[in-house]
């Protein structure tokens, strides 16, 4: 029971770490919200952890029991594990709304998009016609 | 369904450290619900993900240091199941010994949920109801939808019998269930949040089963959105009533003479509320989305 007794926290730390690596290194906005639904996990359980004391019980008062676990982290989580779904949804509803606006969730499309669209505002800023021949393609070219 | 399956997986893990109603919680909405709206939103968006050619190494170099320095910060915490280590040290004594003289319930999570914690609950539902607020706002359905497909939308799992004929006699349990979690809350694991997911689960499987224009009929969609800020009102309204009442914000004992009375009433009261609102708001939910995609695959088809 002495360098094995964290081994709760270090499970919390590889299941928070695949979610963020998950959160870096994807570009879809997609697997973006899923790892984080992981990173959450990863947090709930640290939580869960923290309350429970060896050989207690469920926090539901019983004249045969003596030892309860703590059930501070357990009213935090239960609440945390709702308002993540309902948060996590609104992420979802941005995704759709994003898909219909630029065709893709890919995060470096939308970036792609969004520069030529700058492009083509500041030249119009500088007098070139939006509808004459000369498009930001060829410009490029 | 792989996060279906983890979602059940951590929630027997929840249930093996002793947090029954977080399991419930996580069983519910993570193998219910929150797998149901990726699909969703998966079947409006392009499938498959685009490949890159390049490694993420540095991505990868930045997780790891992070996840070394966390370890390393590890060392100094409390083991695991300590019944000596901090946490259990400030307020944790005092509810488990003190509460049932003075809320009188049992299950010690409600009453610190709903009585203790009053202030924390209540801006947890607001949380609950704005994200619901947003998607109802980002998912709007056009009344031209709505007439093109008035009374068509057929439901995408027609042809599965057994599957009809089986959620056809689960529905009435299903609710009936939702309702026994929502008011024996206070003696077993279960409340407001669990029951209000429960109840819109068996909604969402009489949707997927026999269409959205049959469920619109009975759970209106003015109705839902009514209901949705009706939950909050009904917790916000305990508060102010006892304010009236001259007692602080949210203290219950103010709704009886005998304060643990008092206590029962508004735990009742305020997980009704709670119940309310998020039954709502994860109905409505799953409704505006399966929209969108009845809508895309109209717009499709003409």
């Amino acid at each position: 029971m002495n360098i094995i007794g964290h081994y709760n926290y270090w499970i919390v730390v590889i299941l928070m770490m695949i979610g963020f690596y998950i959160v870096i290194a994807h570009g879809n906005l997609i697997k973006k919200l899923m790892g984080l639904s992981i990173f959450q996990t990863a947090v709930f359980f640290f939580y869960i952890s923290i309350g429970k004391i060896t050989g207690a019980t469920a926090p539901i008062l019983d004249p045969d029991f003596e030892l309860y676990s703590n059930p501070l982290p357990h009213v935090l989580i239960l609440t945390a594990i709702v308002v993540g779904i309902a948060t996590t949804a609104l992420g979802l509803a941005l995704v759709i709304r994003i898909q219909e606006a630029y065709g893709s969730i890919e995060e470096s499309e939308i970036q792609d998009q969004d520069t030529q669209d700058q492009m083509e505002c500041q030249l119009e800023a500088y007098g070139y016609q939006k509808h004459s021949m000369m498009s930001v393609k060829t410009l490029d070219e | 369904m792989i996060f279906g399956i983890y979602s059940l997986l951590s929630a027997s893990l929840f249930l093996d450290l002793d947090a029954v109603d977080v399991a419930f919680t996580e069983a519910s909405v993570g193998a219910g619900i929150s797998t149901l709206l990726f699909i969703a939103t998966l079947k409006l968006v392009r499938r498959h993900e685009k490949v890159y050619r390049y490694r993420p190494i540095f991505a990868l170099g930045v997780v790891v240091v992070t996840g070394s320095l966390l370890i390393y910060g590890t060392f100094d915490m409390p083991y695991f199941g300590d019944p000596e280590a901090p946490a259990h040290q400030h307020v944790a004594p005092r509810y488990l010994n003190d509460s049932m003289d003075e809320i009188g319930v049992p299950n010690v999570v409600t009453s610190v949920l709903a009585s203790y914690r009053g202030f924390d609950t209540l801006g947890e539902v607001i949380v609950v109801f704005t994200a619901g607020i947003g998607v109802m706002s980002l998912l709007l359905v056009s009344r031209q939808t709505k007439q093109l497909e008035k009374g068509r939308v057929p439901a995408e799992m027609k042809g599965q019998v057994i599957l009809r004929v089986v959620a056809k006699m689960m529905m009435p349990l299903i609710l009936m269930f939702a309702l026994y979690v929502q008011f024996h809350g206070d003696y077993g694991p279960g409340g407001g949040f669990q029951a209000g997911v429960i109840f819109a689960a068996g909604v969402i499987l009489y949707t997927m089963l026999f269409g959205l224009s049959n469920a619109e009929q009975v759970f209106k969609r003015v109705v839902i959105e009514k209901l949705t800020a009706l939950g909050v009102l009904i917790y916000a309204g305990v508060g102010i009533v006892t304010m009236v009442l001259g007692y602080n914000f949210l203290d219950y004992n103010a709704l009886a003479h005998d304060p643990v009375h008092g206590q029962h009433y508004g735990i009742l009261l305020v997980e009704l509320g709670v119940g309310i609102t998020v039954a709502a708001v994860m109905m409505n939910m799953f409704f505006k989305f399966t929209w969108r995609i009845v809508k895309h695959k109209y717009s499709v088809e003409k």
